[in-house]
C-alpha cells in the first residue's frame, strides 16, 4: 500500500471543512474567501513559473482576459458558470499559448517586463474601448449552474461551492504535476538549461508548458472573479497593480506548497480589507510594510513557518 | 570497424577568426581518442560543433551515417552523442541523487511518460547502482554546489553518461584536478565507460594521462588538426612537439624530473 500525500490529505480537508463552512459563513467573509481562492488559482500558475526561476509582472493579462472573455459571453446571452468559467480559462490558456512562442525566449527581468507590456496592451485596450464600459468596465450578471438559478445568499454559497470544487481539482492536479518528470523539470530548467538541452530535451517547450499552464489558471482565477464580483473594470483586473498584488501573493506564501498559495492569497486579502477599512489614507503604507516584513523575516513566505515548526519538532532539545 | 562519427570540411569562423579550418576526422567505433592542442586551438570549438552549440560556418558533419549538421544539442543528445563540460553542469542546489534522478528521468519518459511520476523504487535503484560504478555513492545526498572539484567533475560525466551514448565528448576531464588525482579519476571513468563500450573523445593537457589511456590523438594547432596518429607516433611527431607540448616539455623533464604536470600547458 502506497502511502497518503500528506499534502492531498491536508488539501482534502480543507476542502471539506470549507464546502461545510459555507453554509454558516458571514456574507463577507464568503467574499473574501472567493477572492482568495480566484486570486490564489492566479499565484498557483505564478508558483509554477517561479520554480522554473521565472517571474511574471504581467499576468493580470490572463486574469483580465478570463474576466473580460467570461463578462463578454454573458453580454450574447451566455449565463451558466460552467461555461462561463470555461470559456474564460480557456480563452486565457490560448492567449498564453500564443504569446509562450515568444516569451519563451527570454528569462529574468526580460521575461518579467515583457509580461508586463502585454498585459498593458491588454489594459489600454480595455480602457479604450466605449463598448465594454472603458474604465468603468460593465456589470455581469447572476450565472446560472447548469439550469438552477439561485436567488438572494444563494448565488454566492452556490459559486463558493462552485469555485471550491475546481479550485479544488485544481491545486491537487497541480501538486501531483509537480512530482512528475515534466513538473521536476521545473527545478532542471531553473538551475541549468545547458545541461537539460544536452539531456535531450528543450528547455524552451518546458518553459512554454509552464506558462500555458499559469494562464489557464489565471484565467480561471479571472473568470470567477468577475462572477463573484459581478462587475468587470479595467483598473482591478487588468492594470499592472494587479500584476503586482499576485507576485505580493507569491511572496507572501512562498513557493514551498501548493496549499500556501491560497493560505497567502486569503493573508493578502485579509490585510488589504482591514488596512482599507481602518486606515483608509495610510492603506497602501500597511500592505508595503508587511511585504516588507515577509521578506526580511520570512523570506521564503508564509509556508516556511510549517517548515520551521517541523524542524523544531525533531531537533532534540539541547 | 563501424564508422561512427565522419567530419569533413568543417570550417567555423568567427568575423576575421579562424576558429576552425579543414578539419576532417573519422572516428570508429570503441575508439579512445585524445584532443591535444594548446588553449585556443580549436578544441572545445571542435566539440561545441559536433554537439551542435556551434553552428560551423561550412562542412559535414555525419554520425552514424545521418547529416547532423545545424541540428540542436538536444536532438544529438537525441542521437547518440553526449558531452561533458569543462566546468561541470549540473543541478547545483540539488544533491547528487537528485541531479542523476532527473538525468535518468529525461533521458527514459517522452511524449505521456512525462506525466508519470519522476521517483520510482525502479528508477532509484538505477540511479544508485550508477552512483556506485562512479564511485560517487557516498557524496549521494550532498548538495552539488559542495561538492570537492573532482567529485563534480565524475557527476558531470556521469550525467552525460546516463542515456548510454554511442559517443561520449569529455571537454577536460581532469582539469583542476590535482595531480595526485588525476589518474585515480580517468580510471573510473574509463572503468565505468568500458562497461557500456562507449567510444570515447576526450581534450587533455596532460600528456601522461594522454598517453595512458589513449588509442589515437589529433593535435589541434590554430584550427587545424595538424596531426592524427597512434598515440605513440604522435607524440614523438615534430609538429606536435614544437606547437602542442612544447620544448619546454622535455627539457624541464630532463633537467629535474618535473614540469609533468606543465607539460604542454602554459
Amino acid at each position: 500500500m502506497r502511502y497518503m500525500d500528506k499534502t492531498v490529505v491536508g488539501l482534502s480537508i480543507a476542502f471539506l471543512v470549507l464546502l461545510f463552512a459555507d453554509f454558516f459563513m458571514a456574507e463577507w467573509v464568503r467574499f473574501i474567501g472567493l477572492q482568495s481562492l480566484a486570486r490564489g488559482a492566479v499565484a498557483l500558475g505564478l508558483l509554477v513559473l517561479w520554480r522554473t526561476g521565472l517571474v511574471s509582472f504581467g499576468h493580470a493579462l490572463y486574469f483580465g482576459f478570463g474576466a473580460y472573455a467570461a463578462a463578454m459571453l454573458t453580454l450574447i446571452g451566455y449565463h451558466d458558470a460552467f461555461f462561463l468559467v470555461f470559456a474564460g480559462t480557456l480563452a486565457a490558456g490560448v492567449l498564453a499559448f500564443l504569446l509562450g512562442f515568444l516569451l519563451r525566449r527570454y528569462r529574468a527581468i526580460f521575461f518579467a517586463l515583457l509580461n508586463m507590456a502585454f498585459s498593458m496592451i491588454l489594459y489600454g485596450v480595455i480602457v479604450k474601448t466605449e463598448a465594454l464600459g472603458s474604465t468603468d468596465g460593465f456589470s455581469v450578471l447572476t450565472p446560472t449552474f447548469l439550469g438552477y438559478a439561485p436567488e438572494g445568499e444563494a448565488v454566492q454559497t452556490t459559486l463558493f461551492i462552485f469555485t471550491l470544487v475546481f479550485t479544488y481539482i485544481v491545486t491537487v492536479g497541480v501538486h501531483l504535476y509537480l512530482k512528475t518528470t515534466l513538473g521536476g523539470m521545473s527545478m532542471a530548467v531553473r538551475e541549468n538549461e545547458i545541461r537539460v538541452e544536452y539531456l535531450g530535451y528543450s528547455a524552451e517547450k518546458v518553459i512554454h508548458v509552464k506558462y500555458v499552464f499559469s494562464g489557464l489558471v489565471a484565467g480561471f482565477g479571472g473568470a470567477i472573479m468577475a462572477l463573484a464580483i459581478g462587475q468587470v473594470d479595467p483598473d482591478s483586473m487588468a492594470n499592472w497593480t494587479v500584476s503586482g498584488e499576485f507576485v505580493f501573493i507569491t511572496i507572501l506564501s512562498g513557493i514551498g506548497n501548493v496549499g500556501a498559495t491560497f493560505i497567502g492569497a486569503l493573508v493578502f486579502e485579509l490585510i488589504r480589507t482591514y488596512a482599507f477599512e481602518y486606515a483608509p489614507l495610510v492603506w497602501q503604507f500597511i500592505l508595503g510594510g508587511s511585504l516588507l516584513t515577509i521578506i526580511m523575516f520570512l523570506p521564503d513566505g508564509i509556508w516556511s513557518l510549517f517548515g520551521r515548526l517541523r524542524k523544531s519538532e525533531k531537533a532534540p532539545n539541547p | 570497424m563501424t564508422v561512427v562519427l565522419e567530419v569533413r570540411d568543417l570550417q567555423k569562423t568567427f568575423g576575421a577568426v579562424v576558429a576552425a579550418k579543414d578539419i576532417n576526422v573519422t572516428i570508429s567505433e570503441h575508439e579512445i581518442i585524445g584532443i591535444i592542442g594548446a588553449n585556443g586551438a580549436g578544441k572545445t570549438t571542435f566539440v561545441n560543433m559536433v554537439t551542435g552549440y556551434l553552428k560551423p560556418t561550412s562542412g559535414h558533419i555525419e554520425f552514424a551515417g545521418r547529416n547532423i549538421m545545424g541540428l540542436p544539442p538536444r536532438t544529438i543528445t537525441n542521437l547518440g552523442i553526449s558531452r561533458s563540460f569543462q566546468v561541470p553542469q549540473v543541478f547545483a542546489s540539488e544533491t547528487v541523487f537528485d541531479n542523476l534522478m532527473m538525468a535518468y528521468a529525461i533521458t527514459e519518459e517522452s511524449g505521456l511518460g512525462l506525466l508519470s511520476p519522476l521517483y520510482n523504487d525502479e528508477r532509484a535503484a538505477r540511479v544508485d547502482s550508477h552512483l556506485a560504478r562512479y564511485q560517487v555513492a557516498e557524496y549521494r545526498n550532498a548538495t552539488s554546489s559542495t561538492l570537492p572539484q573532482g567529485v563534480r567533475k565524475l557527476l558531470d560525466i556521469a550525467m552525460a553518461a546516463v542515456s548510454k551514448p554511442s559517443l561520449l565528448m569529455l571537454d577536460e576531464p581532469t582539469s583542476g584536478i590535482s595531480v595526485e588525482e588525476k589518474f585515480g579519476l580517468m580510471d573510473i571513468i574509463m572503468d565505468a565507460l568500458r562497461q557500456d563500450q562507449t567510444t570515447v573523445l576526450f581534450i587533455e593537457h596532460d600528456m601522461e594521462i594522454v598517453e595512458r589511456y589513449v588509442s589515437r590523438v589529433l593535435a589541434f594547432y590554430q584550427g587545424e588538426i595538424i596531426c592524427d596518429a597512434p598515440v605513440a607516433e604522435a607524440l614523438v611527431d615534430p609538429g606536435v612537439r614544437e606547437f602542442v607540448i612544447g620544448e619546454e616539455y622535455h627539457r624541464t623533464r630532463t633537467a629535474n624530473g618535473l614540469g609533468v604536470e606543465n607539460g604542454g600547458r602554459l
